[in-house]
């Protein structure tokens, strides 16, 4: 079923470098900027200026095997943009005035030497945060500088409420696992599918809240699943809209949105009744598996049905299907994080794995660590910080996954609400890379707007000047981009590398940044010789006394290093420091009943809570606004907030917002297909425009995120109109579970009405209303100054 | 130079997800202006069918600015949007080719285009 590859392999050499006509080809890894979760082999084409001028994606790549995305394709678009970031620059008027002066890469450190320096002298290294966008090539450089250079601990994604992307999950399965899992399409080895002599085609892949051809989340490209699907394999989608690939299922389970751990529990409760499970497995490397049996009584099909808005025959088919199914596989993405318990629906989810036994089997869900056991990510130069520092990150004293170390990172509710309260103590600087949480991200955007005007010292550093940029910051930083920077890739496997070949104006790595200030403000930690991005990643190789360089890396390994693995490690004594069979938990065993949970207090199984606004929670909060809103509808366009400038291949193939929502739904509003209209609850209001679609829940709409309008003024109150079509003036912050991760972000409540000349005036436009005004963190609705999240309207209005 | 019709695409339309690569590569190949495709993605649904599935399909289709990428197949390439395919679902060669294969899939939902 391969159509396609006959590629002339004469043409595309292993090799690092060749002469292709007047260009010069560099055969290397893409990983961001732009943002991205993959790591795609791609041979980028450059001109005798070093100018990338051609992007083709590499036949001799086991990972993406000649594929490309558009974005990739239409690389030299934003690379060469002339909107980029070409100097440094500090603010010279007031926050939100655009008034910019260039300045050298001498004085902006000078600058930042010396805020850092009185920082760390009046409210110590603590009260310096370092926070970061998701997708991007920077988890070790944000790690590194803010331990060794700042001197503090705190850092994490950027005002994401809950932690609500990928973290949700991933503490969960080192709670119950002592690692984490993924759905094996063979991807880490360099023989793929039927070429691997172990793997197997998993006979049903159950797809649960992710739309993986788009979104090609945590690392996995989704398209694997179409490979997959070529093959025979049959899919479970979970998800409240008929994507594609749930076009494509045998089951497609249409949810409503937010409720994802009742439909686990539900079909757990099928499998487990029906006797479905695996016994052996169950016996011999699993703990709880009669109190989960017990739990899951609380949850028969017909009731969850009605919880989840869906048919019960499908919930009951869909899980015979996957239980009887072998092997079954589940790719699980960001909807099971984005709700109050993200962390809980992880943990029904991976019962669902667990007591089928598809655990480290070939064509399971398969047990995973970074790539050469590397560690690149938040514990990135820990060694460098206080412990004491370690123990006041914020969030801890609220969180025992943050308190006893299931995280490397600190939660951003809490710091948003230090910065606004000055409790536990201030935050006196952020140094945001590769973040635009004003655009998204962030939920409750207008609140972190004003939020902002609490910090001292806000320094970006980014690839073009973004409306957070203009807010918000007091200096700006250009970044390199992927094709311009020396680099290492570890996510999973295989190792990668990625080879410099162009440069931008002043456009710095992330890591020379981060070098160069570490040999100011903190010397002792930085060997001398360590001075360029490629200098770093050999110290980092060899401080991981991995037998190779970044040169054999890119030579000898043709860029892409792939290391042993190995299947059902629990039986090889794999998983444990101590060489014992079994999981890294408490137990040893992959644990239904947490008993980690159970000794902090927690609830030790998975449970459901209705979402904090709902039609069931909050009635008559619903009677106001009566539909589910459902947010961050993917497009192949967008990476969030990037590729909206007006100039793009993607803006043109995607030139505005778009909300899904039934036909009937639609004329009950009066709206019409490809209107305008207003989305509102009783945090704020967006506008997007209408895209009628009969397979919707008529109850449901589907918002996109991350839009902004580089064509518009950057200037407040202009502030290329961030606020005026995005949903997060709808979300709120610090409405956390019990663990601290997971955040409604997914499964509000709104009404839609008609955009009108009337009410599109530009008093009425969102961006205005906020930073020409005091309009929302609360909507027009909101009558108190208390938090707005739960408020019911004034029915006398 | 082959004659109209000796050469088109083979495009297994079950599989493909609407992705645009084969519509960028493309623009960009052939240094496109906005608003210029030399193949286009066509869209049919999502709806449901009164028996209860559902439609949902992509097709891209060459328009006439399409040249099955005459440069790229003359240095020894694949047309770009074959080459960069996510799904891997098209083929370039002579028709008869495409045809037999079509045939040898033994499938639905394939669609060969002449140019």
């Amino acid at each position: 079923m391969e159509y396609n590859n006959e590629y002339n392999m004469d043409l595309y050499p292993e090799k690092l470098h060749w002469q292709e006509g007047d260009l010069t080809a560099t055969r290397t890894t893409m990983w961001s900027g732009p943002g991205c979760h993959e790591g795609c082999q791609i041979i980028f084409y450059t001109d005798k200026d070093g100018k990338l001028v051609k992007t083709e994606g590499d036949p001799n790549s086991p990972f993406s095997q000649g594929r490309l995305c558009m974005r990739c394709l239409e690389l030299p678009e934003i690379v060469n943009n002339p909107a980029r970031l070409k100097y440094p620059m500090k603010r010279a008027g007031k926050r939100g005035e655009d008034k910019w002066e260039r300045i050298t890469w001498d004085e902006a450190y000078d600058i930042i030497e010396e805020k850092v320096r009185k920082f760390q002298k009046e409210s110590g290294p603590e009260s310096i945060v370092s926070m970061i966008g998701t997708g991007r090539n920077v988890s070790q450089v944000i790690a590194h500088n803010e331990y060794a250079n700042f001197g503090g601990a705190d850092l994490t994604l950027c005002f994401l409420s809950g932690d609500s992307c990928m973290l949700p999950r991933t503490a969960l399965c080192y709670v119950i696992m002592g690692n984490q899992w993924v759905a094996d399409m063979s991807q880490f080895r360099d023989k793929r599918f039927e070429e691997d002599p172990e793997w197997e085609l998993p006979e049903c892949i159950m797809i649960w809240g992710t739309n993986p051809v788009i979104n090609n989340s945590d690392a996995f490209l989704g398209h694997w699943i179409v490979e997959c699907m070529k093959r025979g394999s049959q899919l479970i989608t979970v998800d409240p809209q008929l994507t594609w690939i749930a076009s494509r299922s045998k089951y497609w389970i249409q949810i409503r949105p937010g409720t994802d751990a009742a439909l686990a529990l539900g079909m757990l409760n099928v499998i487990i009744n029906e006797d479905l499970v695996d016994h052996d497995f169950i016996d011999k490397w699993t703990y709880g598996y009669e109190a989960l049996s017990e739990r899951v009584q609380d949850y028969p099909p017909e009731k969850v049905a009605e919880i989840c808005w869906c048919d019960k025959d499908i919930i009951i088919e869909a899980a015979r299907f996957y239980a009887k199914a072998h092997p079954s596989t589940i790719q699980w993405g960001l909807a099971v994080d984005m709700s109050k318990i993200g962390t809980q629906t992880a943990h029904a989810i991976a019962c669902l794995a667990g007591v089928t036994g598809n655990i480290d089997n070939p064509g399971g869900n398969i047990l995973i660590d970074q790539a050469s056991g590397l560690e690149f990510g938040y514990n990135s130069g820990i060694e460098y910080v206080d412990p004491e520092k370690i123990a006041i990150r914020f969030g801890n004293d609220r969180y025992p996954l943050k308190k006893y170390g299931f995280t490397a990172s600190s939660q951003s509710d809490a710091i948003l609400e230090a910065i606004e309260t000055g409790e536990p103590r201030p935050v006196r600087m952020l140094w945001i890379q590769s973040s635009n949480p004003i655009t998204n991200m962030g939920q409750d955007a207008p609140r972190i707007y004003r939020a902002m005007e609490k910090v001292d010292f806000i320094c970006v550093v980014d690839l073009f000047k973004t409306p957070y940029i203009v807010a918000c910051a007091d200096l700006v930083l250009p970044c390199a981009m992927s094709n311009e920077r020396d680099c290492i890739r570890v996510w999973f496997d295989p190792l990668r590398t990625l080879t410099k070949c162009s440069t931008y104006y002043e456009a710095k790595e992330d890591e020379q940044i981060m070098i160069d200030l570490g040999h100011r403000l903190a010397p002792d930690k930085w060997p001398e010789w360590v001075k360029t991005s490629r200098d770093y990643m050999n110290w980092r190789l060899q401080g991981a006394n991995l037998p190779y360089s970044m040169e054999d890396l890119e030579e000898k390994y043709h860029g892409m290093l792939y290391n042993d693995f190995r299947y059902k490690k629990y039986e090889k004594g794999l998983l444990r420091p101590d060489g014992q069979m079994g999981f890294m938990t408490p137990t040893g065993r992959y644990e239904f009943y947490s008993t980690l949970f159970d000794s902090w207090g927690m609830d030790p199984l998975p449970y459901y809570l209705e979402p904090p606004t709902s039609p069931y929670n909050t009635p008559e909060l619903a009677k106001e606004y009566p539909l589910v809103l459902t947010t961050g509808k993917r497009s192949f366009e967008f990476f969030h907030s990037e590729w909206r400038q007006p100039d793009t291949t993607s803006r043109e193939l995607h030139p505005y917002p778009y909300f899904d929502i039934h036909p009937d739904t639609a004329k009950k509003y009066g709206i019409e297909n490809g209107q305008w209209a207003w989305i509102e609850n009783q945090m704020g209001k967006m506008r997007q425009i209408a895209r009628y679609c009969d397979v919707i829940d008529p109850r449901v709409i589907s918002t996109e995120h991350g839009w902004w309008f580089p064509e518009k003024e950057a200037a407040e109150p202009s502030l290329f109109g961030v606020f005026d079509c995005n949903p997060n003036n709808l979300i709120p912050m610090c409405e956390n579970g019990e663990s601290g991760y997971g955040a409604p972000i997914k499964c509000g409540l709104a009404k839609v009405y008609p955009c009108t000349p009337e009410n599109m005036t530009p008093e009425n436009q969102p961006t205005y209303q906020v930073t020409a005004g005091s309009g929302y963190s609360h909507g027009e609705s909101h009558k108190t100054d208390t938090p707005s999240f739960y408020d019911i309207p004034d029915s006398q209005e | 130079m082959a004659k109209p019709g000796e050469y088109g695409l083979f495009i297994d339309y079950e599989f493909c997800s609407g992705c645009h690569a084969c519509e960028v590569a493309c623009k960009k190949e052939h240094d496109m202006p906005k608003g210029d495709f030399g193949i286009k993605i066509l869209q049919d649904g999502p709806r449901k069918n009164s028996n209860g599935t559902y439609e949902y399909n992509y097709i891209p289709v060459p328009t006439s600015l399409c040249d099955l990428c005459a440069a790229r197949v003359a240095a020894g390439k694949l047309p770009t949007c074959v080459h960069h395919c996510q799904a891997k679902v098209m083929v370039y060669g002579p028709i008869e080719e495409l045809a037999e294969k079509a045939k040898k899939a033994g499938k639905k939902s394939i669609a060969i285009f002449t140019r």
